[in-house]
């Protein structure tokens, strides 16, 4: 900085930081750096911002949570658990419910915010994934982003574990079981985890340093990376007029997107703290303690477990077998493999489509989700298999609520799991392709202009009227994914998986609507105009 | 089209399938920008949303005090949407001034930001590999296999301490999977929920037991210290279901006919799925059906799985009738109850 | 196990049965608001009389004639008058359609009839009576106690708070919010459809009216956290978020990215 003494208010507090910290560099670097205005590119700030929220009301909760399993009497405002023998972390959970003054509203906010943060991370997800977003360069980023709704799952989970009462104590007990299904190690990691039997008494107070320290700490140095890889490659834009793979157009960081996105964290606090205040979540006080003889109907964890939950009841009971009478649970443990085959298919997801498509290049530009069929078909697939497994977990619900029979709900599910993927991916990608039709004509022929013309000789026809620059630029800038033949490889030799990776090339892009070229356009002007004159019906092109 | 191989860059979008992009397209003023009326009302709104944050933290503040928690869930109702509704419309309503603040009155120019390629510059490529070279020759890692080697390995082992470290977490399983407090002689008595003292023992007479009654049951002393050290451990094997059933609908195993009472059966309550309390007893139907996975148990046919993830059925606990007319256990479960773990067939 | 045991129902009927769901919640909850009231203590002998005529008329074409059973119904000797009570009473019987089972509708019959019905069906053989009121006293009962019980007897097919929860086949168990007292009392103690059970013995009356109390109590306070969104659990707290949340927070981000005109 200059060595003149500064006047202005701002001058002088930019001096002060400039002189500690050298603050002009980052100011220089970040304040007009741009970020493209999408609303769904907020996606994941509503993810960041619930997960402060969700900080800054837990942090407040340890201030009053206790994490221990010592029995004591109840004898606070809640009449059907006086008396009762409970454990003090339940005993603390209803004291901060109860008895703390603004404790509930706060933990209303921390068990709302939590759910909202994972939703928001998963529509976030859902968003990069369609766009194509996690393609080089940022194929780390996505991985972080994987890791990122792991790590939530675990904050989750290991929070709803800590009250004590019944359905956290229930929802405990099937990890035990899964745990003990493991082969060789299974019985052994179970009584380390709960410290001996369960429940024992530990299990609160190691789920507790998991939940506030080890949990927390990775998400947020993985959100950290996560920041850091959007600042090194910058933001990707939609396709459109002026925006190219060398650049990016939105707004400047100061002031509007900084007012935006900071007002932005100010409207989520807003509906999560309108929503803590006026609808209940997890009334705890309702469960009672834990106690393994009981179980409430509806016993179901919060959402984001649930499709792993959904799957341990559609899985059918002959999948566990013995061999020389040592089991292999498949009916219970099949739920990890499950899970970790779908968080597996996630991780390597970028690199598979990349080699299939033998596409190394850098994209910065997004897909429209219909520009690529064969994606959003597999990403519909991917929606399908998760929804079904999610719905599964609340099909004694479903069965009550819409007086269905709980076994044909079941029975549905499991068709479903095999079925519904693959009727969602061929679905899907006629739907794609049917979208990518339209977008041919509508930039081949221009827009329908509801204007109907008769011809001298009493022909009627309708004007077509050619588009905007700008929109025809839209319609037809991308590239539409080819099948790419197996190529030998550097000792001109063709490997089997290279021909296993045309195999399914041919059969993932096979169909495809090819996007309009300008000989096209050009041509089906002059076509056109030939046609007019010949006299050939057009009407409703 | 580019070439597919083409690494870095990525295709250039400024032509594509013969089309140029147009550019971005012009900036149209907003009215704020075009009349200056608009802007002051668009001012004014910002503002009026800033003070309404001003209202809204003054309500939380007047509202804590004003509405406390007392003793009633009304009360407690009161004072959470009251100080609540405070939060929702302070935070809100910055919210909302500062995003319209930016729509209206800041520049809605568009910013081009230029992007560069990630990797650094030939040059910096250069030194970098230069630096790693000057490593290894430095420290000799290449020359030295022996240092590299045992490097690697004394890396390799080192962690297994820390894995280590862990094992008192919890004890070894021991015969605890294989034994419950069930045994010869021990009474059925009802569960009352929680732990019952030994003075609130409610044993049960096999005359008690009705058809169509279903009693939930825990073995005599389970509140007894010297008896079971940590009760909540062995209510979670021992809970039970003690079901009456008219005894002509049993079919029953011949070896195992004497397990039962007149019809009264008793079964563990602990899922073979994941440890569920399987507990909802149909008494027409004599099904047992578990609410966590919907496993389903046929109580005629000793518990046996008909349908759901569950594979093994319910471990039966055999019962008997004492001199004084209750109902006794014959002995502990015969095999293990609740999920199926690794060592089940070999104790 | 039989495949689809319940044709009927068809499952491309859901979204049919969404609808209709949605418009019966509401006018269900319009209809279950009946009292219990003081029932007449005895029994006459016009009573069972008149009981009798009742229940040839409306009862015997499956109960049998003299309510010995048939295939089509349990015989009903030895039930007592607290069985014919509670399913007459919540309209359970006479049966309006077969299904699963038996669903609560306007009763049929007003409360003399009901009497006379039981009085009649007490007649063919011993069985638990009407309860006393002095059993039905909510606050007389022990909340705490009625929770242990509740929670280790009745949760697992009803729900910690009585929202209800389903059964196989088809079949479930209702929500209690809306039962009278002395409904309750009688399901307990007669076991009504699938439901076990529950004698003197298992639950002396003390033990009922203490469960009645812990009922009427976490049905009737109202919850401190706000809207209970059904006491469904955790499915109804994520529908909310995702529905709910979600699509406010798409609001939001579709305003604030939107240019201003």
């Amino acid at each position: 900085m200059s060595t003149t003494q500064p006047t202005t208010t701002i001058g002088k507090a930019a001096n002060f930081a400039e002189t500690r910290v050298g603050a002009s560099v980052l100011v220089r670097e970040f304040g007009r750096k741009i970020f493209p205005s999408h609303w769904s590119f907020m996606l994941g700030e509503v993810a960041l911002y619930s997960f402060v929220i969700v900080i800054l009301s837990g942090t407040f909760l340890t201030f009053f949570f206790t994490p221990a399993m010592g029995e004591m009497h109840y004898e606070g405002p809640w009449a059907p658990l006086r008396g009762v023998e409970i454990s003090e972390a339940y005993n603390s959970t209803l004291a901060i419910s109860f008895e703390i003054r603004g404790g509930l509203f706060i933990r209303q906010m921390h068990h709302w915010g939590a759910l909202l943060f994972v939703a928001a991370l998963s529509i976030h997800m859902l968003r990069v994934f369609f766009t194509g977003a996690f393609r080089r360069p940022r194929e780390l980023n996505w991985i972080v982003g994987v890791l990122l709704v792991i790590m939530g799952m675990a904050a989750g989970f290991t929070g709803y574990s800590l009250p004590d009462d019944l359905l956290s104590g229930n929802g405990l007990r099937i990890i035990d079981g899964i745990v003990k299904s493991l082969p060789l190690v299974g019985t052994y990691l179970s009584f380390f985890i709960f410290g001996g039997e369960f429940p024992g008494t530990d299990i609160v107070a190691r789920l507790y340093s998991l939940h506030i320290m080890i949990v927390p700490a990775l998400l947020i140095a993985l959100i950290g990376i996560h920041l850091v890889f959007v600042v090194v490659h910058k933001h990707t834009q939609y396709p459109g007029a002026g925006n190219t793979e060398k650049n990016v157009v939105g707004e400047p960081v100061l002031p509007t997107f900084a007012a935006k996105g900071g007002g932005f964290f100010f409207l989520i606090f807003g509906l999560v703290a309108l929503i803590s205040a006026l609808f209940t979540i997890n009334p705890i006080w309702n469960y009672g303690p834990y106690d393994p003889s009981p179980v409430s109907a509806g016993t179901q964890p919060d959402w984001y477990i649930g499709w792993a939950d959904g799957f341990l009841r559609i899985v059918p009971g002959w999948l566990e077998f013995y061999i020389a009478g040592w089991p292999i649970s498949l009916n219970i443990n099949s739920a990890v493999v499950v899970m970790g085959g779908v968080f597996g298919a996630m991780f390597i997801y970028p690199f598979f489509e990349s080699w299939l498509l033998k596409d190394k290049r850098e994209h910065h530009i997004l897909d429209r989700p219909r520009n690529n069929p064969t994606r959003t078909a597999i990403g519909v697939a991917g929606i399908i298999f998760y929804c079904n497994m999610w719905a599964a977990a609340s099909g004694d619900i479903i069965a009550v609520f819409f007086q269905m029979s709980l076994n044909d709900m079941i029975y549905i599910f499991r068709i479903v799991f095999f079925v519904g993927p693959i009727i969602g991916y061929m679905i899907t990608k006629r739907m794609c392709i049917g979208l990518q039709r339209k977008d041919r004509e509508i930039a081949l022929h221009g827009r329908e202009t509801a204007n109907i013309i008769r011809l001298p000789h009493g022909e009627f026809l309708e004007r077509h009227e050619a588009l905007p620059p700008h929109k025809l630029w839209k319609l037809t800038a991308f590239e539409s994914p080819s099948y790419t033949p197996a190529e030998p490889n550097a000792e001109g030799k063709i490997t089997g998986l290279e021909k296993f990776r045309a195999k399914l090339s041919r059969f993932f892009f096979e169909d495809r609507v090819a996007p309009v070229t300008k000989q096209e356009l050009e041509a089906s002007h002059h076509d056109h105009d030939s046609v007019e004159s010949n006299t050939h019906k057009k009407i409703g092109y | 089209m580019t070439s597919k191989d083409h690494f870095g860059g990525g295709s250039q979008l400024e032509e594509l399938n013969g089309f140029t992009n147009p550019g971005l397209p012009e900036h149209k003023p907003r009215v704020a920008d075009r009349d200056p009326k608009a802007a002051k009302v668009a001012e004014r709104q910002v503002a009026a949303w800033f003070v309404l944050s001003m209202v809204g933290t003054i309500w939380f503040i007047v509202a804590y005090f004003l509405f406390t928690p007392g003793e009633t869930m009304q009360s407690i109702r009161l004072h959470n949407t009251s100080i609540g509704l405070g939060a929702a419309v302070a935070m809100f309503s910055i919210g909302a001034g500062a995003v319209l603040w930016a729509k209206n009155l800041m520049s809605d120019h568009e910013g081009i930001d230029e992007r560069h390629d990630i990797g650094g510059s030939e040059e910096d490529q250069a030194v970098a590999l230069e630096i790693l070279h000057q490593a290894k020759e430095e420290s000799g890692i290449a020359r030295r296999p022996l240092l590299r080697n045992t490097l690697i390995a004394a890396l390799a082992i080192a962690p297994l301490p820390a894995v280590l470290v862990f094992r008192d977490l919890g004890p070894l399983p021991g015969d605890k999977m294989f034994n419950t407090l069930w045994g010869k002689g021990i009474r059925l008595i009802q569960d009352p929920g929680g732990i019952p003292s030994v003075e609130s023992e409610r044993p049960i007479k096999a005359d008690d037991v009705t058809i169509g009654s279903a009693y939930h049951v825990l073995p005599s002393g389970i509140g007894d210290e010297e008896n079971a050290e940590h009760p909540l451990e062995e209510k979670a094997k021992a809970a039970v279901l003690l079901m009456r059933i008219d005894p002509k609908e049993l079919r029953e195993d011949p070896d195992r006919k004497d397990w039962s009472h007149d019809g009264i059966v008793a079964y563990s309550k602990i899922c073979t799925h994941v440890g569920c309390p399987v507990a909802l007893y149909e008494h027409q139907t004599h099904h047992l059906l578990c609410p966590c996975h919907q496993s389903t148990f046929d109580v005629t046919e000793h518990c046996k799985v008909i349908f759901g993830p569950a594979k093994r059925p319910l471990p039966q606990l055999p019962i008997s009738v004492d001199s004084e007319g209750y109902l006794v256990a014959q002995s502990d479960f015969p095999e293990p109850v609740g999920p199926t773990f690794w060592e089940i067939n070999h104790p | 196990m039989k495949l689809l045991a319940d044709r009927r129902r068809h499952p491309m009927a859901l979204v049919v049965l969404l609808l209709v769901a949605l418009l019966l919640t509401g006018g269900a909850y319009a209809l279950f608001t009946q009292t219990s009231s003081a029932q007449a203590e005895t029994a006459s002998a016009s009573d069972v009389e008149e009981g009798k005529k009742l229940f040839a008329a409306n009862c015997a074409t499956c109960h049998g004639l003299s309510g010995e059973g048939s295939k089509a119904g349990p015989g009903l000797i030895g039930v007592g008058a607290a069985a014919v009570d509670f399913q007459v009473g919540t309209g359970r019987m006479p049966l309006q359609a077969n299904g699963p089972q038996a669903r609560t509708k306007e009763p049929q019959f007003d409360e003399e009839q009901t009497a006379q019905l039981a009085a009649y069906v007490a007649s063919l053989g011993p069985g638990p009576a009407v309860p006393e009121e002095e059993n039905l006293d909510a606050s007389k009962g022990d909340p705490a106690a009625g929770g242990g019980l509740f929670r280790t007897n009745c949760a697992m097919c009803h729900n910690v708070v009585g929202a209800g929860g389903a059964l196989t086949r088809g079949k479930y168990a209702p929500n209690l919010s809306d039962v009278s007292e002395k409904h309750l009392y009688e399901a307990m103690q007669t076991g009504p459809q699938n439901m076990p059970i529950f004698n003197d013995a298992n639950l002396t009356p003390d033990d009922k009216r203490d469960v009645i109390a812990y009922v009427k109590e976490v049905s009737e306070t109202p919850s401190p956290g706000g809207f209970k969104l059904g006491s469904l659990g955790p499915v109804a707290e994520g529908l909310f978020i995702w529905f709910f949340g979600l699509s406010a927070v798409i609001g939001l981000t579709v305003w604030l990215s939107s240019r201003a005109k």
